[in-house]
């Protein structure tokens, strides 16, 4: 069967994890810079995938890492949404810049 | 003699105890402690001295240097060390004797004269202070002892010039002393140093080889030494402390700016005179020329000075030049030819201690009585005070040089030694006996006679001071009257042999007649209510009656070289260098490090997006480093 | 060009546009569906690599579960959307060129770098395989992380429950 190259899935995951990347740095709301940590993790799932269907064909390590994966950034998720949204109840909003309340009271 | 420690521990411990525990006690419990030491020690000196000069020449006709205490205390290399002890020989003994004679004098005056003043306790602890520094630099077995005494007698010099310390003027005073005695003295360590170096010991004896091969640098280190003496006898120029000393209280004054600190330069040169005589011929005679200006300056000077305390500075002043010229004129150390100075110097040294205290301390009972210092305020005073009068009158008599008094033999033996040298030191010495008699006889009328301040003597009569002053005064002109007749070199020569002091007739009648002449004149002149010649030759000549009256100035000098040359000139630069050019380095530092962490700080700022900024560079840089 | 070709460029287009708008549009709403969006196509990649059971879980936890979280927390707190000021400019310009860079250097690397010989190995993955593997102490077995993963996702919605309860 004429199947893709394994270098495509690697270049696709890439540019999906440094849009995260970049997401991360530049967006000012933390919800946002979640959504950018969720396309990370997501890109680092695919290389798993790929790499266990490419180079390991009989094993099974890349699947139960990528299943794992999505289970912990599932608990991630939930604990950072918590954490917003008591931000949220202390501050009135979520934005980056005001987090520095710690830094000088 | 293991007993003459105690002469310095006495003092010590007295010092100690009133210093540390002095506010604990009653001012009377402390004045009675500070002074049965000192007549403690007062009676282990006569005794030290009856003990020494009894027990007789050596066999070679000279009494022995007896060193009974002489401990290495710092030693430098096997023979270069500073010893401390006790070393007794005839000038030593002398002194032993004028120190604690003229201290327990004092002591005793303080009762009444300091009475009621505050401190008291504090007063006693200095006077303490001062006797056990000036024991120990007497009886000090080498030039370093000597030094380290030295400094401590001008530390209690400025405590004791300070002692009125709320007083701006006394606090000006003590450290102007302190500053001008400092300053000289910076010669005179030097000068150790030198002699040390090349002598290889601090003591007074050194090897003769030594000092032959030392060439130029013992005459060096003994002018130094010179100079270290002439601060400390306020000798011309340097004696521009001593007449601002006299913001002291009074007894200090007749203790200390009178008996016995000041003579301590000419005791120093006494001390080297060997060495001088047969290192430094060449600098005696200046050190001659020095005194005889000292005394002829001092002496125009006290003509016309006014604050009583001021006249009698200035005449003390006078006569330290007089015990220099002495030493100066001496050519060998044979007192028949030539080493007459030497005895007439020590003997001078003797009496003036005597005498001069015994004036301090008349003035200081008729100051306690007037409440002045100014001549304006006296006047007439005879009739209030008669005991201070008389003692006061002999006192006159005798540094005026009138027989039967003590001054008389030992100026005479000065003037013979002058004549010796050079007819013109001698009768420029003799003018200088004559103002001496002028100037003094002039205070005399001018307290006791002339005119009577009557409003203020109507306003608070004076009177007598009590017996505790007067006791000290009866006792030195006691001793002035009979000092004269002490077979004074039998006991105390250059060359240590006894030497029978004859009065040259010729000499002794110049003297008299011109000292009798300038009394005469002074009575004259001043001894009358009014006094218009006085007046008028004060307008005449109003010129130097203003430049004697300040002194011709030399304060004035002093302050321009040190305010307008030294701190302007060296001093300014300096300390605009070290404001602006260290100073500045070090404030670039520290400026330059907090405008870096000024900068560096924000980037700490807590903001996590920046700091995955850098962290995502570093790692690019750390990868391409990797791959490349 | 085969159908495999076809759906792969597909997906990769899919997943490469709702990426970058995810990041960069202002609605945090719509970052969140194009996010969705993202999670489906990477089902896509999962079912075309023949993990179909990869695919399934991805579409429940991730597009079903997480996405609905986020969604719900978006309208508890940004009432006002996001508002924020605009970017920095240097700021910006700072986070393109080190993510630039970093891509660069990735890209650089995966081309370069010679693998295994690959070999795609047709045939699904049966989940009974799955499930046994899961359930097995043995060698390639996987019941202490399973284990582990479980007790993390109860410590953390304990957690999130603490931390989000109102006092």
């Amino acid at each position: 069967m004429d199947m893709v190259q394994m270098e495509w899935y690697l270049v696709l995951a890439t540019v999906m994890m440094f849009c995260g990347i970049y997401g991360f740095l530049t967006r000012r709301n933390l919800l946002a810079m979640l959504i950018s940590v969720e396309l990370i993790l997501n890109s680092v799932d695919i290389n798993f995938a790929v790499f266990n269907r490419f180079l390991f064909p009989g094993q099974l390590e890349g699947v139960f890492f990528t299943i794992f994966a999505i289970g912990v950034s599932a608990a991630e998720t939930a604990v950072a949404i918590a954490i917003i949204i008591n931000i949220y109840r202390n501050m009135k909003n979520i934005q980056v810049k005001n987090l520095d309340k710690m830094k000088e009271d | 003699m293991g007993y003459t420690i105690f002469i310095l521990l006495l003092p010590l411990l007295s010092f100690l105890l009133l210093g540390l525990c002095g506010n604990f006690m009653k001012p009377k419990a402390a004045g009675i402690t500070g002074t049965l030491s000192t007549a403690a020690v007062t009676m282990l000196s006569y005794f030290t001295a009856f003990r020494y000069f009894s027990a007789g020449r050596g066999a070679d006709g000279i009494f022995p240097t007896l060193m009974p205490y002489n401990f290495r205390w710092l030693p430098f290399n096997d023979t270069l060390g500073i010893d401390m002890g006790v070393m007794l020989d005839p000038i030593a003994v002398m002194m032993l004797v004028v120190i604690s004679t003229v201290s327990l004098m004092v002591h005793i005056y303080s009762f009444g004269y300091m009475k009621g003043e505050k401190g008291f306790q504090r007063y006693y602890a200095f006077l303490s202070l001062f006797t056990m520094a000036m024991l120990g630099l007497v009886v000090a077995t080498n030039i370093f002892q000597m030094y380290v005494f030295w400094e401590l007698v001008g530390v209690s010099s400025y405590l004791l010039i300070g002692f009125y310390y709320t007083k701006p003027a006394a606090i000006a005073a003590s450290k102007k002393a302190f500053i001008v005695t400092r300053f000289a003295d910076l010669g005179f360590l030097i000068g150790i140093l030198i002699y040390g170096y090349y002598a290889g010991t601090f003591g007074f004896t050194p090897e003769a080889s030594r000092l032959m091969s030392a060439g130029m640098m013992i005459p060096l280190a003994l002018g130094l030494m010179f100079v270290g003496g002439a601060g400390k006898s306020a000798m011309f120029p340097l004696h521009i402390w001593l007449p601002d000393a006299m913001e002291g209280p009074t007894p200090v004054s007749a203790l200390i700016h009178a008996a016995t600190m000041v003579v301590a330069g000419v005791y120093l040169v006494a001390r080297m005179f060997p060495l001088f005589v047969g290192y430094a011929p060449d600098l005696l005679p200046w050190i001659a020329y020095i005194g005889a200006f000292t005394a002829l300056y001092a002496a125009v000077v006290a003509c016309v000075q006014s604050d009583i305390k001021r006249v009698l500075a200035f005449s003390t002043i006078s006569q330290i030049g007089f015990m220099m010229v002495a030493l100066g004129v001496c050519t060998s150390t044979d007192p028949h030819d030539g080493g007459l100075g030497y005895m007439a110097s020590m003997f001078h040294l003797f009496t003036h201690a005597m005498f001069k205290a015994l004036l301090f301390l008349g003035a200081g009972s008729i100051i306690h009585a007037v409440h002045s210092n100014e001549m304006s305020a006296m006047g007439g005073l005879r009739k209030y005070m008669p005991l201070t009068h008389i003692t006061f009158l002999v006192a006159c008599l005798a540094i005026a040089g009138i027989w039967p008094f003590s001054g008389f033999f030992s100026k005479d033996e000065i003037l013979a030694a002058s004549f010796g040298f050079s007819p013109v030191m001698g009768w420029v010495m003799t003018a200088v006996a004559g103002l001496t008699a002028f100037y003094m006889f002039r205070l005399y009328f001018g307290i006791f006679w002339g005119t009577e301040n009557r409003e203020l003597h109507a306003a608070h009569r004076p009177k007598e001071s009590p017996l505790n002053m007067t006791l000290p005064l009866v006792f030195l002109a006691l001793v002035t009257c009979i000092a004269g007749f002490i077979p004074f070199g039998d006991f105390v020569s250059s060359d240590g042999q006894a030497y029978h002091i004859h009065i040259d007739p010729a000499i002794a009648a110049v003297s008299l007649t011109v000292s009798l002449c300038a009394i005469g004149l002074a009575t004259w002149m001043y001894a009358r209510d009014r006094q218009p010649v006085t007046d008028m030759l004060a307008s005449k000549f109003s010129v130097l009656h203003k430049a004697a009256y300040n002194r011709f100035y030399i304060d004035s000098i002093w302050l321009f070289i040190t305010k307008k040359v030294i701190f302007r000139c060296i001093s300014a630069p300096v300390a605009w260098f070290d404001r602006h050019v260290i100073d500045g380095f070090f404030n670039l530092c520290g400026k330059a490090a907090a405008w870096l962490s000024e900068k560096i700080r924000p980037m700490q700022n807590s903001n996590i997006q920046q700091y995955t900024i850098w962290y995502l560079a570093g790692a690019v840089v750390l990868v391409l480093i990797l791959l490349f | 060009m085969t159908l495999q070709t076809i759906v792969f460029i597909i997906l990769a287009v899919v997943i490469c546009v709702c990426s970058v708008l995810a990041i960069t549009t202002k609605r945090i709403l719509r970052s969140a569906t194009y996010l969705l969006f993202v999670l489906f196509a990477t089902a896509g990649i999962y079912f075309q690599l023949n993990y179909s059971f990869l695919g399934a879980v991805q579409l429940l936890i991730y597009a079903g579960g997480i996405t609905i979280l986020y969604v719900f927390s978006i309208l508890l707190t940004s009432s006002e959307g996001d508002k924020a000021e605009p970017l920095k400019t240097g700021k910006m310009i700072a986070g393109l060129v080190s993510t630039l860079a970093g891509l660069a250097i990735c890209l650089f690397v995966i081309i370069k770098h010679k693998f295994f010989p690959s070999v795609f190995q047709t045939g699904e993955l049966e989940v009974r395989t799955i499930g046994e593997a899961l359930m097995g102490t043995d060698k390639f077995q996987y019941l202490l992380p399973f284990e582990v993963i479980s007790i993390l996702l109860l410590a953390c919605i304990v957690g999130g429950i603490m931390i989000a309860r109102k006092r």
